[in-house]
């Protein structure tokens, strides 16, 4: 289980996230939902050491595991599928999907068939350069990637940018059989609406802290949410 | 036209070319990991030659050329460490400025060891051998020259190609943040890439300096500059880029440097024009002119800059 207590970040000089603490439970699917520049991305690359933290504690099974390197947090079964897929464009779809297991010494076979069988578009197209391929098929190359290091916590930012929506509906009912297959899900989402329709637990991010918490259904029916991040026309 | 008056020309090119090669790749691989033009890269191809000078003198080849490799590239991943890792986060010109530091700092010190004076650079046994080749009689090291580099860059590649670290090298040289997430130790991948870069240099300075009678401490700076044209020309960031720049310019340099006795053999021209004066100039205006046309080089990445 991931613990956030009290954690800050700052960005030369601005508070891009205050004292923000959040619970992401075993086998759940957790999201942070906020505009624009509420910290959520922030606070996931924190989780996952790619930036410095002014002070708090980031818990993995009780151990704080703030500072260290990104290496050994990848090591843990924590990865990131970083915002804007940011796929290897010069490596081919196997090698970035090889990539993605990069601390595993052991066999890949049965992970990579277990990737292709989840998404059969990147077996066919195996041996091409990933940089050639369409956006909806790069997020699903990302998430294979991050799959390939078989980790517990999976952390996706922003996994629905910039796709079209029957797209992003796949991307959505894949991450929901991985959660099924018992990968914890940390999502961050400008998408509400489908973020809070796929988590067990929400949480929203105002300018750096958190200001409600909830199940997904509870979120959704808050007025608060609904008039801010789901747009009033929806009722 | 006869062939035997130009061919010792375009064997002392490929040869020429070949060294060029080794160093320029040094310059390619950093630019294509860090986005960073090496400045001190020809310094220590001159650091090279001075070592295996001093090593010589008191120990036999086969300990002094092992050891002078050894010592440059452990020279390439102090600069590293010592210069750039600080600097990892900051703009790109400060590491440029370090760079520059560096290199004036290897030169001068250079110029206190040496006192300024030329070192007379050793015979190498057997490389140093004079053969005959159709009819011209050169070095063994004109011959070598070439091969080695050829074996040296296909290892190389299939390094880069077809390991795992190989495949690192290539994830982080486009992306050193999601690089990161995948596991890989960017710091390590960056040093490997030093220490090969020194490597090639260290084999580089010592097929080059054969042909040469000494060191000083500025020998580094125009095969240096050479070989960092090479490399724009061939495409900075590509591997084989670098090396076909290189040839193409060692091959075309040592032509126009034989270009008066070629012409004059066969009766086109009646006196010397002196052509040989212009064969560093023809480096330099070819390397404007690939600024101006093609700035991505032979082989360069269309798109240079992260998104």
């Amino acid at each position: 289980m991931l613990k956030i207590n009290n954690l800050s970040v700052n960005y030369g000089g601005i508070k891009a996230v205050r004292d923000i603490s959040f619970e992401v439970p075993d086998g759940e699917i957790v999201t942070l939902i906020g505009a624009n520049g509420a910290g959520k991305s922030t606070t996931l690359r924190a989780i996952a050491g790619l930036v410095k933290t002014a002070g708090g504690e980031i818990l993995w099974n009780d151990r704080n595991i703030r500072g260290e390197k990104v290496q050994d947090i990848v090591s843990k079964g924590i990865t990131l599928v970083p915002e804007g897929r940011r796929v290897f464009p010069n490596l081919s779809v196997l090698e970035n999907l090889k990539v993605g297991a990069y601390l595993r010494k052991d066999d890949l076979t049965e992970d990579l068939s277990m990737v292709y069988d989840l998404f059969p578009r990147l077996k066919e197209r195996s041996w091409q350069l990933s940089g050639t391929l369409s956006g909806g098929e790069q997020q699903m190359l990302a998430v294979g990637r991050a799959l390939m290091s078989r980790p517990k916590l999976m952390m996706m930012d922003e996994p629905s940018l910039g796709l079209a929506p029957l797209v992003v509906k796949d991307i959505f009912s894949i991450i929901r059989e991985i959660n099924k297959q018992g990968v914890t899900i940390l999502l961050v989402e400008q998408n509400a609406n489908m973020a809070l329709h796929t988590a067990n637990i929400g949480y929203v991010l105002e300018t750096g802290r958190v200001t409600l918490k909830g199940s997904g259904q509870e979120l959704l029916d808050n007025e608060a949410v609904r008039k801010a991040y789901l747009g009033e026309t929806r009722q | 036209m006869d062939w035997s008056v130009v061919l010792p020309y375009i064997l002392s090119g490929i040869s020429v070319g070949g060294q060029y090669a080794l160093i320029a790749i040094g310059y390619t691989m950093v630019y294509g990991i860090l986005r960073l033009i090496n400045f001190a890269h020809g310094d220590v191809f001159m650091v090279a030659g001075l070592m295996m000078i001093y090593f010589s003198a008191s120990m036999p080849m086969y300990y002094s050329i092992p050891l002078m490799i050894i010592f440059t590239v452990l020279l390439g991943y102090a600069i590293e460490r010592a210069a750039y890792k600080p600097l990892r986060t900051a703009p790109r010109m400060s590491i440029m400025i370090s760079a520059i530091g560096v290199s004036y700092l290897l030169e001068n010190l250079a110029l206190y060891v040496t006192g300024g004076l030329n070192q007379n650079y050793p015979g190498i046994p057997w490389i140093s051998d004079s053969i005959t080749i159709g009819g011209a009689v050169t070095k063994r090291v004109t011959i070598i020259t070439p091969i080695l580099t050829i074996v040296l860059v296909v290892a190389l590649i299939l390094l880069i190609k077809h390991t795992k670290f190989g495949m690192a090298m290539r994830a982080v040289s486009r992306d050193f943040d999601t690089a990161q997430l995948m596991g890989i130790d960017i710091d390590k991948v960056i040093s490997v890439t030093f220490i090969i870069g020194s490597f090639l240099a260290a084999i580089g300075s010592l097929l080059y300096f054969t042909n040469y009678t000494g060191v000083v401490p500025t020998s580094g700076a125009m095969p240096g500059l050479k070989a960092f044209v090479a490399a724009v020309f061939g495409g900075i960031g590509s591997i084989p880029g670098a090396v076909v720049g290189a040839f193409i310019i060692g091959i075309c340099e040592n032509l126009i440097k034989g270009l008066d006795s070629v012409l004059m053999v066969n009766g086109i021209i009646s006196q010397q024009f002196g052509f040989a004066t212009f064969s560093d100039a023809f480096t330099f205006v070819l390397l404007i002119v690939i600024l101006i046309f093609k700035p991505t080089g032979l082989f360069g990445e269309k798109q240079t800059d992260k998104v």
